[in-house]
């Protein structure tokens, strides 16, 4: 590894924050996604703090009850304050959100940069099984994986983040065919700089920004998906507090106590809208080929 | 490259998409903790009659075995058989396709006859309200729990209006008219009944909707960008230049044109539906392929999940290869250029 190499940028994500967060402030719509997106993630790690009840806390005398000043959200069939499950409900969420993401991300950016530098043969094989993998409705596939891991919170992550990985492979894998045309990569392989030290400090930096966008669309769609999968009983299982799971059970009171499933639902919606609106904002802004049209 | 050449390449990979599929269904199959054979026997049955069933199913063979075993028994239809009842995957699909398959048409026609006209006013007023409305009514729709959208609907509509049933296909004390296509809403008119049409059409009306809407908002983002770019070229500021009306040069110039990429979208729209199709009919009892998948997951089925799976997969893959025939025989200069 070439000193020179190491010494000659200033290295960290070629982003620039600053501009990004003044193309924030001027945009509505991403103004709104960001603020609801900090909103919901203060109330729900500080669950606790905003909580009015034990979300477990079962009273039967007020099963049922409806929306009150008591009992903001009303309450479920044994009585669980559901304002403040649904607060510690968002925390399995929204961590799923973030482990799929990470890990897919992570696991997809590696690979598809690692296939894109390396070219040749390897690389049509990596992309070939990507593609047979793409072509197939990621609904379904989530559905069969979640199913054959078993019905859990952690099995319907784990679904989710697998199914997930072809994306950012195909997307990283484009993004680095790009990059490694740049002159300071060519530069960089005249010194014979490793394929490791390509890879790390001039291909990852530079590919980021597009996958930073898929990232935030996919928190959105995750958090949809998982929901979605509880809903059917292949997620979180009961007594865990979580927005699909409680939207499930809410369904067999839907005619009498719409408050059961209406409200969880609705910050399953409310959640989603944000990141969408606010990575569809930094479409916006990454790219702004596709904002002059 | 000749439209021929295209077919065949996309055909060959229609096979390797198969091979992939089933591979991949394969694993997960033999992932799944516990013995096959031995769920299929029941808890009460004999260590004879399980061993029979593992001889039966060549489970003791060699995995590679098994696999050309289950790719050749799919080549020739044979989608592997439910666990309770034991009936052919094939056959139980072909019962319920249809019911999905008419969801989903009605619900890209909800989707398309609403998103269009959405798409080419926020692209005649770029940037405007209707724009912005446009955006978060397309946003808002893909980050829509469908599931909770359609109890929502159920409440309202049924619960609070009683205006339309709550689910299934068609009233349950009416007689439902023989099977010609599978489509209820042509069956009744086929066999002349409109008292069924009208109660299939009136139960259509909300999982339409639901499943719908999460696609509107694609459809007229969709149809926004394609005729943003054609109001753009050259040959609409001709048309300008001529004094012909804004109204004409959208519609009868610009629009046509843009419609052509968007057939791509809705390709897709309808792949998408007849999966996202899964979801919707749990909230509506609606008798197709989702709910059959999300029974036969509960009943820990995994013969009838796996088989939906590669029947969807397949299906999926074939529109779009349709799609993409369509969308080249349509557009001479795809054809040119790929």
């Amino acid at each position: 590894m070439s000193d020179a190499a190491q010494t000659s940028k200033p290295r960290g994500l070629n982003i620039n924050w600053r501009y990004i967060w003044y193309q924030i402030s001027r945009s509505p719509l991403m103004m709104i996604g960001s603020s609801i997106i900090a909103i919901v993630l203060i109330l729900v790690i500080f669950a606790p703090l905003f909580a009015t009840h034990d979300p477990n806390a079962i009273s039967l005398r007020e099963r049922l009850a409806p929306p009150s000043w008591d009992h903001f959200f009303g309450t479920d069939e044994v009585g669980r304050d559901l304002y403040s499950r649904i607060l510690y409900g968002g925390q399995q969420s929204i961590a799923v959100g973030f482990f799929v993401v990470v890990l897919a991300g992570g696991i997809g950016t590696l690979l598809g940069a690692f296939s894109g530098l390396v070219g040749g043969r390897l690389d049509t094989a990596i992309m070939r099984l990507m593609d047979v993998v793409l072509s197939v409705p990621s609904l379904v596939l989530v559905l069969a994986l979640a199913a054959a891991l078993g019905p859990s919170l952690q099995n319907a992550a784990l679904a989710i983040a697998i199914v997930r990985i072809p994306f950012y492979v195909r997307l990283a894998r484009g993004q680095t065919l790009l990059v490694r045309e740049m002159a300071y990569v060519t530069a960089a392989e005249t010194f014979h700089a490793k394929k490791r030290h390509i890879l790390r400090w001039h291909i990852l930096p530079n590919i980021m920004s597009p996958i930073l966008v898929q990232t935030t669309l996919d928190l959105g769609n995750t958090i949809l998906l998982a929901s979605a999968l509880s809903f059917i009983g292949l997620g979180a299982q009961q007594p865990t507090a979580e927005w699909g799971a409680m939207v499930a059970t809410g369904r067999n009171y839907i005619l009498d106590q719409w408050w059961y499933s209406a409200f969880p639902g609705f910050a399953i919606l409310i959640t989603a809208t944000a990141f969408n609106l606010f990575g569809d904002g930094l479409r916006d802004i990454l790219d702004p080929k596709q904002k002059a049209r | 490259m000749s439209f021929l050449n295209v077919v065949r390449r996309r055909l060959i990979f229609l096979v390797l998409v198969l091979l992939g599929v089933t591979l991949i269904t394969f694993t997960i199959s033999h992932l799944i903790p516990g013995d096959p054979a031995r769920m299929i026997a029941g808890d009460r049955a004999t260590p004879e009659i399980v061993a029979k069933i593992r001889d039966d199913l060549g489970l003791d063979r060699p995995l590679y075995e098994q696999y050309a075993r289950y790719v050749t028994g799919i080549v020739q239809g044979d989608f592997g058989t439910s666990i309770r009842p034991r009936r052919p995957v094939l056959e139980d699909l072909r019962i319920f396709f249809p019911a999905t398959l008419e969801l989903a048409l009605v619900a890209l026609l909800v989707a398309t006859s609403l998103g269009v006209p959405l798409g080419v006013a926020s692209a005649v007023w770029k940037n405007k309200l209707i724009d912005q409305f446009v955006r978060v009514i397309a946003v808002t729709g893909i980050s829509t729990p469908a599931f909770w959208l359609g109890l929502l609907v159920i409440l309202l509509f049924y619960g609070q209006l009683g205006l339309l049933p709550s689910g299934g296909r068609i009233d349950p004390s009416m007689d439902v008219p023989a099977t010609i296509t599978g489509f209820l809403l042509v069956d009744s008119l086929l066999a002349g009944r409109f008292d069924a049409f009208a109660s299939a059409f009136k139960h259509l009306i909300l999982p339409a909707f639901t499943l719908g809407f999460v696609h509107l908002g694609v459809v007229a983002r969709q149809v926004r960008a394609a005729l943003l770019d054609e109001l753009q070229q050259d040959y609409v500021r001709t048309a300008r230049a001529n004094g012909i009306s804004s109204f004409r040069i959208v519609f009868t110039e610009a629009l046509p044109n843009a419609m052509i990429p968007s057939i791509t979208v809705l390709g897709l729209a309808l792949g998408d539906l007849l999966y996202g199709a899964v979801l919707t009919e749990t909230v509506f009892a609606w008798p197709g392929m989702g709910a059959y998948v999300v029974n036969s997951i509960q009943a820990l089925d995994f013969p009838a999940v796996m088989g939906f799976t590669v029947v969807v997969s397949l299906a999926y893959v074939l529109i779009n290869l349709a799609v993409d025939l369509i969308y080249m025989a349509v557009d001479p200069r795809i054809r040119e250029v790929s």
